[in-house]
């Protein structure tokens, strides 16, 4: 394994995979903790240059505190700031403040209710007004503000009776304790209260279209459906900038996307990266340095648990045992993923690593199906108590690695008498009602379970968050246990690490052993950029390769 | 003409109705809408996903959406797009200017070279040149652009670094030698198409002018063959072509969705494309009511010049 000189790594997928086995997937992120490497050139001493990222969705929602997707936050990164960032680690880290909030500082009550916050006295907006206390009130207000078309509102609905104490200091009370709430802030972004109090409609007007921020890049100007670019802030209280230029490229083709790093048209890959077929030829491209980069998402096929067949444990572990995932990971996925047992990301600092291997083994799986009285039928499909073990399968269509990993478990479960059914549908009928009301009977689907790095998964499974069934969150599965829910309650009442680490380490193993789910891997992203472009660092615990461009430049 | 023109111009509201109607329900039939993006959002909720639907307007019934949509459309509001939050006249209006550069010389080139090969394939009637043209245009017809898009990009970008892979201009670069760069690739890998289309149409246009009475007589009256083809035969045999170049103006600033996603060129097309895929209801119906509009004016206009060019057409 060679490190070449801006600290990232050059292996092949052998020797990824020996490292997964041996020592967890941090070793793939490990040289980004030690950031800069000594002998790596210095950054210039005024911006210069200009670093192109190529992305194969278009970012068009600049106001970062309304409704967006992931490529919006690579521009919501690099214009803006947070109360606080996360680090790869996942360390949170003061951005806009002097200090985190914690129990042993006093910045968070005992009972985690009452929260202070001091914030840096030497920022300044975009336009030289300065920033204060009364912007961070004015976002948090906004951000409930039932006219506002914001974003998520999680966490911030808790929040009560914000005080302006100085224009560098502000407190508040939380409705209840809630842990993640400093995780969130970190993807909560400021925004100027002067600018928008001033502006007729809060959902559409000038600073939508041209925002202002205290980030390391200013506004420079947007060619509708081509690019948006970004040009240096000199007055940036933090680290950088030292390009004079970030321009947001969109390429709408993912092949495009690829050709387009090759001629060098583009020099950072972004949002979605690179196909995993194209990584053989890729990382042996000259002058430019591709690397895998773990992501915080999970693909797996989630069972309807309303339905009759999936009740059964047994045919829940009989239908994991009988997926090849090995050959899914390597065959069609060109090695680029890494195998995991749960859905929380393995980088996490609240990854249980104990949890029991799967094993492809078909025997084991028709052994479980004949224990719980499944039996073969006529049609060679087995069945019990009238209920037929058959169900569909869906997914976006048109996603090919997918629908060849469909087809490959369809035909191992044909084996042991079990019928899936491929049905997929377009992505706006698959992610909505059908997926968001539980209406599919399994689904493979790719989801990122964390909102920062905050271990908390209320959303995903707890009782409460089943759509199907009234609820509100993200539970598709209908997944519902007692045990469960008393854990993820606990752990969002929870500040101290250790303390929550026990806590999230037992709803792993809990909800490995109920499989709502069956995991084939973890995502992985092929990151690509061009030799030359130092400072760059890939951060698994936000959705965006842009999240700290201020410390890009060339060398 | 007066009657002709207050005659069209009622058809073609009725008509424009009749698209907005179809194109709202079509629109509104397809599941999932505009939530479906934040579906896989870690933490996005149900309420979360609720309370902007709501806000957006899409709870309520259909009918009462699109009579707010038309009433505003009366007024000349277009609505705002749900992605970006602009206008959806000014979305379209950004999107023009790229569309045109693209469409319009790849038209003129199509123009011009499937005229001459249509009239040269007529005259020369089962000549290898004829047989040539007809195996191109079938090739041409039947491969998809997108293939020669990616094919022209390896060849050329790739392989030769002669021409850019993609993109209207160099970013920092808007000189004019820089957009013609960028777009040699582009027009002729959409000209192909329209050569074909063009070449054939004129082929059958200018076998019916050549076989006129008029043709033989001015034989007879002893012109030069060279004569007889430019002045007899070519002129009438562009007259249907006018006709078919309206039918085709509106393909002109919506046709060339698979290019511009090949060659990252930001048009209409794409924006359609991206559009529908982001279910941005209020640009999708302004790209519909464009078009349609676009449609009624190049039939209209081909009418017209028809009957300026035909003394024997008149209209009423």
């Amino acid at each position: 394994m060679t490190k070449n000189k801006n600290g990232q790594i050059d292996h092949s997928r052998r020797a990824a995979l020996r490292m997964i086995a041996a020592g967890g997937v941090a070793g793939l992120i490990a040289p980004n903790l030690l950031g800069k490497p000594a002998f790596a050139q210095t950054p210039p001493a005024a911006p210069t240059g200009r670093i192109i990222v190529g992305l194969s969705q278009e970012p068009t929602v600049f106001h970062p505190l309304m409704a967006h997707i992931e490529v919006d936050d690579g521009v919501n990164f690099s214009m803006f700031d947070a109360l606080f960032r996360i680090t790869p680690e996942g360390e949170i880290v003061p951005n806009l403040t002097t200090e985190v909030p914690s129990l042993e500082n006093g910045g968070i009550s005992e009972d985690g209710l009452n929260w202070r916050i001091k914030l840096r006295d030497d920022v300044r907006w975009h336009d030289g007004t300065a920033f204060s206390a009364d912007d961070v009130k004015y976002t948090l207000e906004l951000i409930t503000n039932p006219d506002f078309r914001a974003w998520r509102t999680t966490g911030h609905a808790l929040v009560r009776d914000i005080t302006v104490v100085s224009p560098t200091e502000l407190t508040w009370r939380m409705e209840e304790a809630f842990a993640p709430y400093l995780s969130f802030l970190t993807e909560t972004f400021m925004v100027p209260k002067h600018i928008l109090e001033a502006q007729a409609d809060m959902n559409e007007g000038a600073f939508h279209q041209a925002p202002i921020g205290t980030g390391a890049f200013k506004w420079g100007r947007r060619i509708a459906g081509d690019r948006l670019e970004l040009v240096a802030n000199p007055d940036y209280f933090g680290e950088g900038p030292y390009i004079e230029q970030l321009v947001f490229k969109y390429i709408p083709d993912m092949t495009v996307l690829y050709t387009q790093f090759r001629s060098g048209d583009i020099d950072v890959v972004g949002q979605s990266y690179l196909t995993p077929d194209n990584y053989a030829e890729a990382k042996d491209l000259p002058d430019r340095v591709v690397t895998l980069v773990p992501k915080a998402s999970v693909e797996s096929i989630y069972f309807n648990l309303d339905l009759p067949q999936f009740q059964d444990l047994a045919v829940r572990e009989a239908l994991y045992a009988a997926i090849d995932r090995m050959a899914i990971i390597d065959a069609l996925n060109y090695g680029v993923p890494r195998e995991t047992e749960t859905f929380m990301p393995t980088q996490s600092y609240f990854y249980n690593p104990d949890l029991p291997k799967h094993e492809f083994d078909l025997d084991r799986a028709r052994q479980l199906l004949d224990d719980a009285g499944w039996v073969p039928g006529a049609d060679g499909i087995r069945a019990k108590d009238g209920v037929r073990l058959s169900f569909k399968n869906s997914t976006t269509s048109g996603a090919h690695l997918r629908e060849q990993a469909q087809q490959f478990i369809q035909q191992t479960y044909a084996e042991i008498g079990v019928e899936m059914l491929i049905e997929n549908l377009p992505s706006a009928v698959m992610w909505g009602d059908f997926w968001v009301r539980s209406q599919f009977e399994t689904a493979m689907v790719g989801i990122t379970y964390l909102i920062g790095s905050d271990p908390d998964v209320t959303n995903r499974f707890h009782t409460k968050a089943i759509v199907a069934k009234g609820g509100s969150g993200s539970n598709n599965a209908q997944y519902s246990n007692p045990e469960v829910d008393a854990l993820l309650e606990e752990g969002a009442r929870t500040f101290d690490p250790e303390k929550r680490k026990d806590i999230y380490l037992q709803v792993q193993e809990i909800i490995r052993r109920d499989l709502p789910f069956m995991p084939l891997f973890a995502n992985t992203s092929v990151y690509g950029i061009k030799k030359g472009v130092e400072g760059f660092t890939a951060n698994a615990n936000t959705r965006t390769e842009s999240w700290h461009a201020a410390g890009w430049y060339w060398a | 003409m007066t009657a002709f023109l207050l005659k069209r111009v009622l058809q073609s509201l009725v008509l424009l109705v009749i698209v907005s109607i179809i194109g709202f329900a079509v629109l509104n039939l397809i599941p999932g809408g505009p939530m479906a993006q934040y579906a896989l959002d870690p933490g996005m909720t149900q309420d979360d996903m609720d309370r902007l639907a709501e806000q957006l307007g899409l709870n309520r019934p259909i009918w009462v959406q699109y009579f707010d949509w038309a009433w505003r459309m009366l007024q000349g509001d277009w609505g705002t797009s749900f992605r970006d939050g602009n206008p959806v006249t000014t979305v379209i209006g950004r999107h023009v200017f790229a569309t045109f550069l693209l469409m319009g010389s790849s038209t003129v080139i199509a123009v011009a070279i499937g005229t001459w090969i249509g009239i040269r394939g007529a005259t020369h009637r089962y000549s290898i040149f004829d047989y040539a043209a007809t195996i191109g245009a079938m090739v041409a017809l039947s491969i998809p652009t997108f293939w020669f898009g990616l094919i022209g990009i390896y060849v050329f970008s790739l392989k030769l670094g002669w021409l850019p892979a993609g993109s209207m201009y160099t970013i920092g670069d808007g000189s004019v030698l820089n957009y013609l760069h960028h777009l040699i690739m582009p027009s002729t890998v959409l000209a192909l198409v329209h050569i074909a289309i063009w070449s054939r149409f004129m082929r059958a246009s200018t076998l019916d002018a050549i076989s006129q009475e008029f043709v033989k007589t001015a034989r007879a009256k002893g012109l030069s063959e060279r004569r007889v083809i430019m002045k007899h035969v070519v002129g009438n045999a562009l007259l249907p072509m006018i006709t078919l170049a309206g039918v085709q103006l509106p393909s002109i600033l919506t046709g060339a969705l698979v290019t511009e996603t090949v060659f990252t060129w930001p048009g209409m097309g794409r924006l359609f494309l991206d559009s529908l895929g982001y279910s941005d209801y209020p640009v999708v119906m302004g790209l519909l009511m464009f078009s349609a509009i676009l449609t009624i004016l190049g039939n209209l206009i081909a009418d017209i010049v028809v009957a300026l060019v035909d003394p024997r057409i008149r209209l009423a």
